[in-house]
């Protein structure tokens, strides 16, 4: 008696959803179509875009030109600076943030920008590895970035990365932590809807690394990342982890297409 | 490795209105933050910033530990000759940087 009570009240609630047009959406969210990607840029205040537009208003380029510095400091025991051996980053740098993360073949795994100067590091300059999140290494990846300003993303293929990518994916729709989200749930099903006053955002990371408001600096898009998990009350990840290389590497997959915007300016 | 961006018309009329835009990178710690230990983090900020017009001071602001890191400072003034702006920000820890840039007024 009670079971057809439930079956009676669930089918009256059901009833009452259609009545008030509640649409149910499907507990597996599809993917936003290419044609309707849209920048973080798109959905910021007009004085928040004018200020990433302005070169000598953007705090972004700070990083940049504290970057170009670092690019021609020698370092390590090999003496040698990043020019010594790629020259003007102008030519060299070019479209290379476009296409990253990378597969590294010694490593036999992918790599993003900031592991990949960390590697060049360890490998050509005999340096100590730079800090994630500090000063130094955000200043040399938003002036490596900041030479691909304006091409289209275009992730590398690399038939070694797919399972990666595949991870990364995995990891952006499944459910996970205390409040049971997945990042589909905000970013696929409700990037036009705002979330404590912020747009939420459809996860399309073409400007990082990116000068923050909130932050009152430069940040990496794995502390980003790392906000969002945080925010979702899940385990998070420390920062180079594999696993946060390979969402960036999804993310960079929603991306395609979309021009570089590094130093992009966020709220 | 203190950077600054200005930005100065390279030309104008005489008589013309002209806007100065200066962006100095400054982490510009308010001193009243604390560590996870409980210590505070000693205040760092920029408090003071001039700048002159040929030798002339034509503007000049104080700063307190309420602006944000990295202080933006736009203002504007009237072209009356060719010349040189020089700008300085003075600040916590022996904290000082100067920039110019230069201006030709027709």
């Amino acid at each position: 008696m009670r079971f057809a009570g439930t079956i009676a009240l669930a089918s009256l609630l059901a009833l009452i959803g259609a009545l008030a047009g509640i649409v149910i959406r499907p507990l597996i969210a599809a993917e936003i179509p290419s044609t309707e990607r849209r920048s973080g840029y798109t959905f910021m205040a007009p004085d928040t875009k004018a200020m990433q537009d302005d070169d000598t208003v953007n705090p972004g380029m700070l990083g940049v030109l504290d970057g170009e510095t670092l690019w021609k400091r020698k370092a390590g025991a090999a003496s040698k600076a990043c020019a010594d051996c790629h020259d003007d980053a102008r030519v060299s740098m070019k479209g290379v943030a476009a296409r990253y993360p990378a597969f590294d073949k010694a490593l036999a795994r992918p790599v993003n920008l900031e592991q990949r100067i960390n590697l060049c590091r360890a490998r050509h300059q005999e340096a100590e590895p730079l800090p994630y999140e500090k000063h130094d290494l955000l200043a040399l990846s938003a002036f490596v970035a900041e030479q691909s300003r304006g091409m289209t993303i275009t992730p590398d293929t690399a038939p070694e990365l797919e399972p990666f990518v595949a991870k990364g994916r995995d990891f952006f729709m499944h459910r996970q932590g205390q409040l049971n989200l997945g990042c589909t749930n905000c970013h696929d099903d409700n990037w036009d809807k705002h979330l404590a006053g912020s747009a939420v955002t459809q996860a399309i990371p073409n400007g990082y690394p990116i000068y923050r408001l909130e932050w009152q600096s430069l940040g990496s898009l794995q502390r980003r990342l790392r906000n969002c998990i945080t925010g979702m009350r899940a385990q998070n990840f420390d920062f180079g982890a594999i696993e946060l290389v390979e969402l960036e590497l999804y993310l960079m997959t929603r991306a395609r297409g979309m021009p570089v915007e590094t130093p992009a300016v966020r709220p | 490795m203190a950077a600054a961006l200005i930005n100065v018309p390279k030309k104008a009329k005489r008589g013309d209105v002209i806007e100065i835009k200066t962006l100095m990178s400054h982490i510009m710690e308010t001193g009243y933050r604390h560590t996870t230990s409980g210590k505070i983090v000693p205040r760092d900020i920029i408090t003071s910033f001039a700048c002159r017009y040929n030798g002339e001071e034509i503007f000049r602001a104080d700063l307190f530990p309420a602006t944000a890191a990295n202080p933006f400072i736009s203002f504007f003034t009237i072209a009356t000759e060719s010349g040189k702006f020089d700008f300085e920000w003075i600040g916590d820890n022996g904290f000082s940087e100067t920039a110019a840039a230069s201006i030709i007024v027709e």
